[in-house]
């Protein structure tokens, strides 16, 4: 009996399934494009011209017809829907407010990050370590979460979201400051 | 079991203590017994196992942040990304082209499935309820990992029907969960 080694597998980039089974996902062309960057020997056992014509199938010619229409649509929803969700990200904006409370208190609220798909809490916890205050997440009239911060750190938190949104590589957002004189009660 | 299956599922997170740990290792090389030799590759001896305990009774087991295996009742079942480093370990079936799509959507797989001429049963026969991992014509990595409604004898034979329960399959909330 050969001892059993671990065999190094290799996964996709865009799609993290196993190179061969990029075809099922929704972004096959990136996934190629990918592919055939990082490991050429991989895309050539896969894609080039011989392992296409040896690629046998048992099915008949209809089905595997058909089933590469059904690939191709889904294929063009995902795009679609992947298109549709970049253009709602570089359009939206993160607008950090700052709130007068009593006397010369303040407190920062931040809205219009769910777009992002980051961890509210997480992000709260965050400010509130790096700023020394208190920080939460609570929903405000219009149904969106936002994060409260206690303090008047609007400036920096302006920094660090536009950082943050850089490393994400979002650099086209806006981060608008603005200043409301509401009297909270 | 993944079909929708997000962070917000987890309930808490344990470390286990080296005993407990111990203990999983022997049952897990005792369900499949080929791994027996690389299991502390897989779950290193000193290392730190985590309980993950989520929505429906499952358990998962972590290894720094990445699943190895997860239970429901008493089965411990392996993790897709274990299955892709040592695919010898563990029962083969072979499901043909046209049933790769369902399985990637968490279809459970119908006897003719496994019969048809691009799928491949084991020769040895299998009960029910026995673990497989679930591999495609023409692929070379495992696609899921499922349970065996019935026996490859009954799916030979009698050929109707659910054959194989899929547990696990690529592409379902546990491939995805990111644990941090």
């Amino acid at each position: 009996m050969s001892e059993i080694e671990a065999k190094s597998v290799v996964y996709c980039g865009v799609c993290t399934f196993p190179p061969e089974y990029c075809e099922f996902g929704g972004s096959f062309k990136r996934c190629k494009e990918w592919l055939l960057e990082n490991h050429t020997e991989l895309f050539e056992q896969l894609y080039s011209e011989d392992a296409l014509a040896n690629a046998t199938s048992s099915l008949s010619l209809e089905t595997e017809a058909k089933i590469n229409q059904d690939l191709q649509k889904k294929q063009a929803k995902e795009e679609a829907k992947a298109e549709r969700e970049l253009k709602k990200k570089l359009s939206s904006k993160v607008i950090v407010k700052s709130i007068s409370r009593t006397k010369r208190k303040q407190v920062v609220a931040i809205s219009g990050l769910e777009v992002f798909e980051i961890d509210m809490k997480k992000l709260a916890k965050t400010f509130a370590s790096k700023f020394a205050t208190g920080a939460s997440v609570t929903k405000n009239a219009e149904k969106k979460e936002e994060i409260i911060i206690q303090g008047d750190v609007a400036d920096e938190v302006e920094e660090y979201i536009s950082k943050m949104l850089e490393e994400k590589g979002l650099t086209d957002v806006k981060v608008e400051q603005t200043e409301e004189k509401k009297i909270k009660k | 079991m993944f079909k929708k299956f997000t962070k917000e599922d987890i309930h808490s997170r344990s470390n286990i203590k080296s005993s407990v740990q111990r203990q999983l290792k022997s049952k897990f090389a005792a369900q499949f017994p080929d791994i027996e030799a690389v299991i502390d590759d897989i779950v290193p001896k000193k290392s730190q196992a985590v309980l993950v305990k989520c929505e429906d009774k499952i358990q998962l087991y972590a290894v720094e942040n990445e699943v190895v295996y997860f239970q429901q009742f008493d089965v411990l079942i392996p993790s897709l990304k274990i299955v892709h480093k040592y695919p010898t370990a563990f029962p083969r079936v072979q499901v043909d082209r046209g049933a790769i799509k369902f399985v990637l959507s968490g279809a459970n797989i119908m006897c003719p499935g496994l019969t048809s001429k691009g799928a491949q049963l084991p020769e040895e026969s299998l009960s029910t309820d026995t673990l497989v991992a679930v591999f495609a014509e023409g692929k070379e990595h495992a696609l899921a990992i499922g349970k065996l409604i019935m026996s490859t004898d009954d799916i030979r034979s009698i050929n109707k029907g659910i054959g194989i329960e899929l547990l696990h399959y690529l592409g379902d909330g546990l491939w995805n969960l990111h644990l941090d």
